[in-house]
This record gives C-alpha cells, sequence and structure tokens, in this order.
C-alpha cells in the first residue's frame, strides 16, 4: 500500500524560537527544544514520525529554516 | 520511532523529493528581525514570487526606513534606500526611467501612512504602474513601540501608555481605503501573513500585483497586516492571536479593488 510520508529538516542554528510553527502544524510533530543553540534560543524540532510533508510550518516560518520532504513510500 | 527516523532520512531526503525550501533569491544570512516578526514572511512571498516569474534580473525594489530598511541585506536583487516615506516617489522615478522594469516599494506603516502619506497618495493618484506593499503592525516598531497613525483606537504604545484616545490623538487612518477610491489605483488588497491559509493568499495577491505591472495597468496597492510582538510586548503567538481579535475586525482582510472596480462591502472577508 501507498502511504505519503513527509519529514521535516530544521536549521537550528537559524531557528529563533518564535513557536509559531507549532500552532500551523496539525499532526504536532514540532515541539521546543530543551536545550539552546549558539544564540541561546530555544529551537524547534521534529518529536514523532507523523509528518505528511503539507509545509504549514515552513509556509509561516519567517526566517525559512524549515526544508521539508515528501514522498510516496510503498508499504506491506 | 528510531527505525522510523533512520528509514526517513535515507529514503525521503532526496533532492527529488523537496516540497518547500527557502528560496534562493533570500541572500543566506540570519534575518535581523525579531523572533515570530511577519517581515520575514513577507520577503520570502515576495522573492518566491520573482522566482517564480523569472524577473529577478529586472526588479528593483526600494526600501523605506523602519524595521525593513535593511531588506536590500537579505532580497537578492537590486534594491535603493529611499528617505524616510519618499519610497513611492523614488519609485516613480525608476519605473519612468525603465518602464519594462517591475519596481515595488516595501514600506511599514510609520513609512508609509505618516510621513510618506502625501507622496504615497500621489503616487496611487498618479496611477503610477508600480507595486506598493505595506506591513500594517499599527506601531512604530524599530523606535520603540510609539503611536502610528494606524494604531487602534484604547491600544496602548509607548507614546499612547493610556490606549489611544480618539479624542486628542484622532482616529487610526485605513490609508488602503483611501487610496482605493482614487482612480489611478488598479488592485488594492489587505492581507496577512500569520497562518499557512493567510500566507498561501498573499503569495497570490504579489503574484497577480506583480503580472498587472506586466500588463501596465496601473498602480497595485497590497497592505499585509502584520504583528509586532517587541512593540506590543507579548510572545509572537499571543500577538498573532490579539491581531486576529483586535486589529482584523478594524482592518478586514480581502480584496478592496479588484480590476479597477471598489469590491461591494458585503463581499469584504471579515474576520476569518
Amino acid at each position: 500500500m501507498a502511504k505519503i510520508k513527509g519529514d521535516i529538516v530544521i536549521n537550528t542554528e537559524r531557528c529563533k524560537g518564535c513557536e509559531v510553527c507549532l500552532a500551523a502544524c496539525p499532526f504536532t510533530v514540532i515541539a521546543m527544544s530543551k536545550e539552546v543553540n549558539s544564540k541561546g534560543y530555544h529551537f524547534a524540532m521534529k518529536v514523532n514520525g507523523e509528518c505528511t510533508g503539507c509545509t504549514n510550518c515552513a509556509l509561516v516560518c519567517p526566517d525559512g529554516v524549515i526544508t521539508v520532504y515528501r514522498a510516496k513510500v510503498t508499504t506491506e | 520511532m528510531i527505525m522510523e527516523d533512520t528509514f526517513a532520512k535515507t529514503e525521503i531526503h532526496k533532492p527529488e523529493n523537496i516540497v518547500y525550501k527557502k528560496t534562493d533569491l533570500m541572500v543566506d544570512r540570519p534575518l535581523s528581525y525579531c523572533p515570530g516578526c511577519g517581515h520575514g514572511t513577507a520577503h520570502r512571498m515576495l522573492m518566491e514570487v520573482i522566482e517564480e516569474m523569472n524577473i529577478q534580473d529586472k526588479t528593483i525594489g526600494v526600501s523605506p526606513v523602519g524595521c525593513s530598511v535593511l531588506a536590500y541585506d537579505f532580497l537578492n536583487i537590486d534594491m535603493l534606500g529611499a528617505a524616510h516615506g519618499r519610497a513611492p516617489a523614488l519609485a516613480t522615478a525608476i519605473k519612468r526611467m525603465w518602464p519594462n522594469h517591475f519596481v515595488f516599494t516595501y514600506q511599514g506603516d510609520g513609512d508609509l501612512a505618516a510621513i510618506g502619506t502625501a507622496e504615497t497618495i500621489h503616487a496611487c493618484n498618479r496611477g503610477e504602474n508600480i507595486t506598493i506593499i505595506f506591513i500594517n503592525n499599527g506601531i512604530y516598531g524599530m523606535t520603540g513601540g510609539q503611536m502610528a497613525p494606524t494604531t487602534l483606537p484604547g491600544m496602548r504604545s509607548s507614546t499612547s501608555p493610556y490606549g489611544r484616545d480618539v479624542a486628542t490623538m484622532g482616529h487610526p487612518l485605513k490609508i488602503t481605503e483611501l487610496v482605493a477610491h482614487l482612480p489611478g489605483v488598479y488592485y488594492v488588497t489587505r492581507q496577512a501573513v500569520h497562518t499557512p491559509n493567510h500566507v498561501r493568499k498573499t503569495k497570490k495577491a504579489l503574484r497577480k500585483a506583480f503580472e498587472l505591472q506586466k500588463e501596465n495597468k496601473g498602480l497595485s496597492f497590497i497592505e499585509i497586516v502584520s504583528n509586532c510582538n517587541s512593540g506590543w510586548k507579548m510572545t509572537p503567538v499571543q500577538s498573532n492571536k490579539w491581531m486576529e481579535d483586535n486589529m482584523f475586525p478594524f482592518y478586514q482582510l480581502g480584496d478592496i479593488k479588484v480590476d479597477g472596480k471598489l469590491v461591494e462591502k458585503k463581499e469584504i472577508a471579515g474576520k476569518e
């Protein structure tokens, strides 16, 4: 059975921790990290595999740090 | 979950599977804006439209005075910096010198609706074939959150700490509705960039504005209602909520003038 799977890659050094992407994600794939990046911001990170690659988070990210991948994968 | 992640990295992380990435027309350097500011999204949508239309070498932007004064550091196109509020005048000159180039101004509300009111209204009245992008956050963001002409009644700012009192400070200026009544203006719309849906609509509006410029139809004016979480003293998510609850009932989103004709009031989309 074919299934759409997505994934996001976050440039954590450029993330400013505004949390706008958290509100935009329909599957709560993103959460804020406990660690901070070199500028002292808690950055966004992917926490589960529910991502469908809908690009919502990447569209609202003011700094454009999110790259979205989407692929059709075949599962048994 | 660990197995799934390994699978995702090997199977999905291929260049042909990328569905969204930051456009290459944005210079690869950190934006100077506050976390959560709508300027970044507006910049990116603008550059995506320019990338889609393949007009990078034919576009000239005019940056204002305000937070986005450094827009030329981030947008990889030809840019000029105008004196405070004078961006439409400068854009007029550029467009008349190079009529086949795409010219836009990118201005905030302190720049466009306060010191630049005369330039804005006269450029609109002349019907110059340019695009004006107006970012309205109801406050002077760069200088420390002072009251702007677009500040809402009762809204607190650093120079109206008890809220804007319309008896002494006047009413907020809806300059977008004002210019929509001028015959030289062809397309007027008001959008936002705080949710994915609104971002997509904003991109469509920007695309339409540049297409109209190609057809020499006249001036297109796009207002983007945005947040200023630093100036409003809120977190980015709170400020987006506050904007939906307070800004949108006054600054109603939607098209105001399409194809040179005013849109009927009932058709304007209200609070979404």
